[in-house]
């Protein structure tokens, strides 16, 4: 794939911000908070990092491959999946609806190109990429892993079961990136349960992390990412702590939980696509 | 005075030797299956595969969800993981992680789980697990395989390798008699008529098939002919074989090391109800959790055993 400039790259943030809003919006459930704060993150990975081929293979064998752990972003997943070519923009209006290969949480079973794996219950990504990535050491396939966690749910137990197993063996050849915008469903992480120092968490659990402080800045999430990628092959899997806002690009969504899983009313929708341009024409 | 058994055996072994030993035959067989073991390989005997196969085996410690997902991920890659523990870390510890990552996602992991049962023995009811196939059975995609013997695994293990799916094996830690031959063929689904009978069919799975073999030379010697069916796959059952047999027999009874809630019996009174509701007696666990004692006391206590078996078999008879 070509390589974009960042003004195309901001064109293609724009648009995944008003796809999200209106497939929430149009069967009035979904997440819309947590892939608002994450379009920078999706659109680098698929139209600037990534070497992937929209010629879906399951196996993903010689391609980049990337894993939503964080299944309820899935239609921030779904929108840059439909954008780089993956399955017909239009069918974004599945989204949520029955018979729909645009499941609420991301599947297989109804075998959507890109999704490799069922995500949705917490906590599991980091496993399965760690897997994939384990093969692809086995097939000397030098391709990286990418998986994105929520920073809620580094608080299941198998996270940490899966950081203990990448550093013991090594695993140089995945890029974990946690959503770090401090919210929860039911309120600010530091509330519900403080994750406290979690830069030095992953290092005490052997991993290198490299901190991207400006999440919602293209530039930034691509300097990260090029960054972890300069990392890899090292012998320690990498950490790419993303410190993203919630609800980002919508003035009124910003900062809180209060938008984690829920849809925004006919008039709200209106005033936050009035904030984002239509730039590659909604689906 | 001895029993007329139609099966004997000159030896006795664990299944899960029989795992072992399959596991490693399939590794030579296919350079893409892989293994993955929670800090228990010796107990699984995944070690003869490990030292053939190093670079293949993965040492995942005391995380069996990260086991798990692990696996689904080297599925999705291409290999075929058998990822071992005991059937209670191995199913009740990750359901979830089984439900979404392996089930509902499709992913050709194989769960290999020991230890099951009561006859686990002295460590109790910890890890005594009696609810596994029903949880596994009730999973969509999953295919439950629960063999009876040293050969029968070692058969089973072999089969998995080949078919393309998730599979949940169980077998178990006591040694036990070895009664059906070496080299066998093993059909996934296909139940195994052992012994032709008239009057009663005994539909048994795992080790408590041995005891239906001895339950049917003791019935015979009160001139009941018991029929006996060796159902090593609990799903997908074969009701056609089930239904076939009772037609005949008019009776039956299901035998199991598992809770009778969501067991085998739970499976065939299912296919009974629906196409023939002859009397249908069970044999298995009744809603209680076991207890530390040697596998042959834990299945008299339970009321596991050959003679519960006979019982059961007069009281589905009296029904008819």
């Amino acid at each position: 794939m070509k390589k974009q400039s960042l003004p195309e790259l901001q064109k293609i943030c724009s648009q995944l911000r008003r796809d999200v809003l209106r497939m929430v919006h149009a069967v009035q459930s979904g997440h819309p908070g947590a892939p608002l704060g994450c379009a920078e993150y999706f659109v680098a990975l698929y139209f600037d990092q990534l070497n992937h081929n929209p010629d879906f293979q399951m196996n993903g064998k010689g391609e980049d491959l990337f894993f939503l752990s964080n299944g309820h972003l899935s239609a921030g997943w779904y929108s840059v999946l439909a954008r780089s070519g993956y399955f017909p923009v239009a069918e974004l209006k599945t989204f949520r609806k029955l018979n729909s290969r645009l499941q609420g949480h991301p599947a297989t079973h109804e075998h959507l190109p890109g999704i490799r794996i069922a995500s949705g219950s917490l906590g599991q990504g980091l496993s399965v990429a760690l897997g994939v990535a384990q093969t692809k050491k086995l097939d000397k396939d030098s391709s990286l892993v990418h998986v994105l966690m929520g920073d809620g749910e580094l608080q299941e137990g198998q996270v940490w079961e899966a950081a203990m197993y990448a550093a013991h063996y090594g695993m140089d050849n995945v890029i974990a990136t946690v959503d770090y915008n401090g919210q929860q469903i039911d309120g600010p992480t530091v509330k519900i349960m403080d994750l406290k120092n979690l830069k030095a968490k992953w290092e005490a659990f052997g991993w290198e992390v490299i901190e991207t402080k400006e999440g919602n800045d293209l530039a930034a999430v691509i300097a990260g990412l090029e960054k972890a990628k300069s990392l890899t092959g090292k012998g320690k899997p990498i950490l790419n702590l993303l410190y993203t806002e919630m609800g980002y690009g919508v003035d009124f969504m910003v900062g809180t939980h209060k938008w984690h899983g829920s849809p925004p009313n006919d008039e709200q929708l209106a005033l936050a696509l009035g904030q984002l341009e239509e730039t590659l024409g909604d689906y | 005075m001895s029993l007329d058994l139609k099966y004997t055996y000159t030896e006795k072994k664990d299944t899960r030797s029989g795992f072992g030993d399959g596991f490693l035959e399939a590794g030579r067989k296919n350079p893409n299956v892989v293994g993955l073991c929670a800090d228990l390989i010796g107990s699984l005997k995944m070690g003869d595969f490990q030292k053939e196969f190093p670079e293949r085996f993965f040492q995942t410690g005391i995380a069996e969800a990260n086991m798990i997902g692990l696996a689904a991920g080297m599925a999705l890659g291409g290999k075929i993981p058998f990822a071992g523990t005991f059937a209670n870390f191995a199913t009740g510890r990750v359901y979830d992680q089984i439900r979404q990552s392996v089930a509902y996602s499709d992913k050709n992991v194989k769960i290999c789980a020991s230890h099951a049962g009561l006859t686990l023995g002295e460590d109790g009811a910890t890890h005594q697990i009696l609810e596994d196939l029903g949880m596994m059975k009730m999973l969509p995609h999953m295919t439950v395989i629960n063999p009876c013997d040293y050969n029968q695994t070692k058969a089973a293990t072999l089969a998995i390798a080949e078919y393309e799916g998730p599979v949940y094996l169980r077998f178990g830690r006591p040694s036990w008699p070895i009664f059906t031959p070496a080299n066998q063929k093993f059909e996934i689904g296909k139940a195994w008529k052992m012994i032709d009978g008239k009057d009663v069919t005994i539909f048994a799975t795992g080790h408590l098939v041995w005891e239906a073999v001895v339950a049917e030379a003791m019935l015979r010697e009160e001139d009941i002919h018991a029929e006996v069916i060796n159902i090593h796959t609990i799903k997908p059952l074969d009701t056609e074989a089930i239904l076939e047999s009772v037609k005949k027999t008019g009776c039956a009874v299901s035998a199991e090391e598992h809770q009778l809630n969501g067991g085998l019996g739970d499976s065939i009174a299912q296919t009974l109800i629906r196409h023939n509701p002859a009397p249908l007696e069970y044999v298995g666990v009744n809603d209680s959790f076991g207890e530390s004692g040697t596998p042959t006391q834990l299945l008299e206590k339970y009321g596991l055993n050959a003679e519960n078996i006979v019982k059961a078999a007069k009281r589905a008879l009296a029904r008819k």
